[in-house]
Parts: structure tokens; C-alpha cells; sequence
């Protein structure tokens, strides 16, 4: 063990978890240095010790998308082996699965590509075991909250880029997300594909254009409330935390 | 490395390059910054950056400032506006199903919405929009299929016009919360974003209607238009250098499915064009 970590490891036995990570994160290119270190000292508190740091900036935005679309296509492929997916979907609904499934894995492979090796996290271990995969309901109201959340969370993150490029890459991913949670909600909902809980609605004052209260805007999630969401359905040591994206 | 050389010498070629930067002074700001940090003026990492801002707009569209880039997306939300308007107008939309109208009531709200959020946040810029633009009357189809078709490349058009100004608004400062007379605390990069997914979000339910995919796959009724064409058409599988073709072996996808996978932007030129938007207004 470096000097480095074990001065790492010492600290964090007093610095309070949250604090610390936050701290980590400050520097993520050495994030996972850090919690090697910690892990040899604190052995007791495994789940804290193994969070995945998304990093800073444009890496760590991309990062984060990166943990949410590989979420998405473990999703997609999970839901192929439930009965909604293997006996009950129509033809049109298992065309439209099997093209969310390509495009997000497309998204992926990008993705992983595209982030630098020395700042990439790791491959996600998922865990769908709140999900029932044998109704059109559950399934289709998992995957709208997976697609909604996905839009809410790259509009939320682009306040932390700070290359033009990397807003236009991750905006062109973003919009293909928004036509997917649109069509999804319809499939639930006819003419559910900007409902009130994700997009700010117009309340119109007269008939003249524009004049009323409400933006029009979808809502955005910060990284933080958005990693809330998703780290159930992360394993242990596959967890998320983005203490710089804040 | 004399950095003010080369920019002079930038600016003996391309005389509009300071122009593209938020301001001279900006340029000397931002020299500041990199200073206090130790850092050489003239180092590599720092022209890259400097170039960057003034060619952020990667295939043609000249970085603006947060007014000027709001200003050409109120010109596209009062097009779509006035467009719904003179849809729910139309002698044809009363007789089509209470979900048809529905959605394009819901859509128009949105567009209000939209039209009033951005003339908003420019009055309280210092920056006021004196002009409305609307719909061609001419170019109205008297149809509802035709109007459905017509909304289609608008909303369509309206994502790529968005996303083609993104990295701009980034450029220009957008990504800071700022504190706008009359409106309260907007980030500019997140605003234009939450409209932009919006649209997407519209051009996905209107594509629905017409029983196309909500996404682009190039194999749509209207998927051959110049609306999904341009310099970086829709058809495009290269993303960030990256061929998505061969990003990974043993790929599982088609070219149409890597192609729909991603949204193509299109510069303010090739929207204003008479071939897309251009012709629309009136």
C-alpha cells in the first residue's frame, strides 16, 4: 500500500462517510485508490466502501450517462426472458422493445468507447428483482420510468459540462430518449406523452399565443435525486454516487 | 508561442473570429483565469480551448450570445405556435376524434408556452423580441393529413434545431444559473434543453398519430425529406469520431438502428432554408 492510500485509509476513520465521499470525488481519478484504501482498513462496511464515483465535469457527466444507458439495456435484455415480453406483447409492441433494446445498446458501446479508459467506470452489476417481467403493466410502467428518468437526468447533468461537443453528443442521445418515453407512455396511456408529472403544463390566460402561467419545460432531475432512483436497482458495489455533479 | 499573433493572424483570414468569442475582453478574462492558474498563455491545452469557443458550433452555426440564441428559437416556437393555432382553427379539426384534438391542443399549449418563456427571459436580458413570426398562410394545408405531415418536420425540425445550438449556449456562458429581471434564476443550457426534449417528445406522439416510428429510422413516409437531411443528416452512424458500426464486435444492430439511435442537428441556415422552415414563414 502506497503512502497515499493509507493516509487515505486513516482518514476516513474520521471523516464522516458522506463528507468523505464527497471529498473523493473531488478528485476522481483517484477515487478508486481511495476506497482500495478504505477497504483494507474498514472491512465492516462494505456497501459504502464499494460506490462507483462517476467523476467530474464532462467524464463524469458522461460517466453518468453512461451507468444509466447500460441500466436501460440490462433492462431491455432482462425483459425478454418474462412472460409480458415471451406471451403476451403484440407484434408492434415487441418491434417497438426490440428497437429501444438496439438503441440502447448502441448508446452503451458508444458510450464506453467514447470515455476516456483512465476515468471510465466499470461495467454495472443490475438488480431488477422488484420488477415483475410478466405483465404489460409493470413492465411497460418500469420502462417509462427508466425513459423519463433518463431525459430528466441529462437535462439535470448538462449544467456540468463544460465542452461544447459533449452537449451536442449527449443531446443527441437525449431526444432519442424523449421519443421513447413518449411512445412508451402512450402505450400505457393514450396521450400520456408529455403528462403533467414530467412536463411543466400551460395554463393559458386568454386566446392570445403565450399569454398564461407554466413553462412548457420538461422537468429535470438533479444527479443526486436521479442516483436516489436508480441505486435500487443497482447491486451492492455497483452503486453509484456522483458527489461532483453538484 | 505568441498567442496574440495567432489570433492576429486568425483574424487576417477569418476577420469575424473575435466576433465569435462572447467579447475581446472575454478573450483577455479568460487569458486572466488561466494565468492565476500557472498556466502558459500560449500552451496547447488552452488554444484548443480558446478554439473550441469560437468554432463551438461544430458544422457551420457561429457561437451567438444567450440572447441571440434565444431569439432564433422564439422565431421556431412562434412558428410552431401560430401553426397549431391555425390548426385548432381549421374547419377540418373539429370532426377528427376527441384524442386527435387532444394532442394537438396539448401540443399548442406547450408552444404557448414555450413562445412566452422565451420572450420573457429576453425582455428581462435587456433584449426585447419586436418581431412575430408566423405561419404562411398559403402554405397551410387545408387537410388533416396534411397538417399532421406538416407538424411531423416541424417538430422534427424544431429537435435539430435545438440541439444544433446547445453546444453555443454552452459557449456562450448558458451553462451558469442566471438571475433574469422578471423571470427568477434560468439556466440557459438546462432551459433550452428541457424545450428541446419536449419537442422530441411531440415529434415522437405526432409520428405515432401518422403511424410511423416515433423515432427516425430512414425508412418513415417522410424520412427522405430534406427536413432529415443536411450537412449531418439523420442517416448519420459516426458519432464523436466513433463508428458505430464497428464500435464493438460482433455488433447487434443495423445502419437504420445505429442511425435512429442518435438525433442529427441542423445548422440555423439549413432551417431557415426554403427547402425546411424557410418556406413556412410568412
Amino acid at each position: 500500500m502506497s503512502d497515499k492510500s493509507s493516509f487515505f485509509a486513516q482518514s476516513s476513520s474520521f471523516i464522516q462517510r458522506r463528507s468523505f465521499l464527497k471529498y473523493a470525488g473531488a478528485t476522481a481519478g483517484t477515487a478508486a485508490l481511495v476506497l482500495a484504501g478504505c477497504k483494507d482498513d474498514a472491512p465492516g462496511v462494505e456497501p459504502a466502501n464499494t460506490m462507483v464515483e462517476v467523476g467530474s465535469a464532462d467524464n463524469g457527466v458522461l460517466n453518468y450517462a453512461y451507468a444509466l444507458e447500460q441500466l436501460e439495456a440490462a433492462f431491455y435484455l432482462r425483459l425478454r426472458t418474462g412472460l409480458y415480453y415471451t406471451t403476451i406483447a403484440t407484434a408492434a409492441e415487441k418491434q417497438i422493445l426490440d428497437d429501444l433494446a438496439k438503441h440502447e445498446k448502441t448508446h452503451v458501446d458508444f458510450l464506453k468507447s467514447v470515455i476516456p479508459s483512465g476515468s471510465i467506470i466499470k461495467t454495472l452489476e443490475v438488480d431488477f428483482s422488484s420488477i415483475n417481467f410478466d405483465t404489460r403493466q409493470t413492465v411497460l410502467m418500469a420502462a417509462m420510468t427508466f425513459e423519463d428518468l433518463g431525459v430528466a437526468a441529462y437535462n439535470g447533468a448538462a449544467r456540468y459540462l463544460t465542452n461544447p461537443l459533449t452537449v451536442l453528443t449527449l443531446g443527441k442521445i437525449v431526444s432519442v430518449e424523449a421519443r421513447h418515453a413518449a411512445l412508451i407512455r402512450d402505450l400505457l396511456t393514450y396521450n400520456s406523452f408529455t403528462g403533467s408529472d414530467v412536463v411543466t403544463q400551460f395554463v393559458p390566460a386568454s386566446g392570445l399565443p403565450g399569454d398564461g402561467t407554466g413553462t412548457g419545460l420538461e422537468i429535470s432531475k438533479t444527479p443526486a435525486r436521479v442516483i436516489e432512483l436508480v441505486n435500487p436497482f443497482l447491486k451492492d458495489g455497483s452503486k453509484l454516487v456522483a458527489a461532483s455533479l453538484a | 508561442m505568441n498567442f496574440f499573433e495567432i489570433i492576429k493572424q486568425l483574424a487576417e483570414v477569418d476577420s469575424d473570429v473575435l466576433g465569435r468569442l462572447d467579447s475581446r475582453r472575454a478573450v483577455f478574462s479568460s487569458l486572466g483565469t488561466a494565468a492565476k492558474r500557472g498556466a502558459m498563455a500560449a500552451t496547447p491545452a488552452l488554444l484548443g480551448a480558446f478554439f473550441q469557443k469560437a468554432y463551438a458550433g461544430t458544422s457551420g452555426t457561429k457561437v451567438g450570445t444567450i440572447a441571440e440564441i434565444f431569439k432564433y428559437a422564439l422565431t421556431l416556437e412562434q412558428l410552431e405556435a401560430d401553426f397549431y393555432k391555425k390548426m385548432v382553427d381549421s374547419s377540418v379539426f373539429g370532426s377528427q376524434s376527441a384524442a386527435a384534438q387532444a394532442a394537438i391542443r396539448q401540443i399548442k399549449k406547450h408552444e404557448d408556452a414555450h413562445v412566452a418563456l422565451l420572450s420573457a427571459v429576453l425582455t428581462g436580458l435587456g433584449s426585447p423580441s419586436t418581431t412575430t413570426t408566423t405561419f404562411k398562410a398559403s402554405a397551410f394545408p387545408a387537410d388533416w393529413t396534411g397538417q399532421l405531415q406538416v407538424a411531423q418536420l416541424l417538430e422534427d425540425t424544431g429537435v435539430r434545431a435545438y440541439k444544433g445550438r446547445a453546444g453555443d449556449i454552452l459557449a456562450a456562458g448558458g451553462a451558469a444559473d442566471a438571475n433574469v429581471t422578471g423571470v427568477g434564476t434560468v439556466n440557459p443550457l438546462q432551459a433550452a434543453l428541457q424545450i428541446h426534449s419536449v419537442e422530441a417528445r411531440h415529434a415522437a406522439h405526432i409520428r405515432y398519430m401518422r403511424s410511423q416510428t416515433p423515432w427516425i429510422t430512414g425508412s418513415g413516409d417522410l424520412d427522405g425529406q430534406e427536413h432529415y437531411k443536411g450537412t449531418t443528416p439523420e442517416s448519420t452512424t459516426t458519432q464523436a469520431g466513433i463508428d458505430l458500426l464497428t464500435v464493438t464486435s460482433g455488433k447487434t444492430y443495423t445502419t437504420a438502428e445505429a442511425a435512429a439511435s442518435f438525433d442529427e442537428i441542423l445548422t440555423p441556415a439549413e432551417v431557415l432554408d426554403p427547402v425546411r422552415a424557410g418556406a413556412l414563414v410568412g
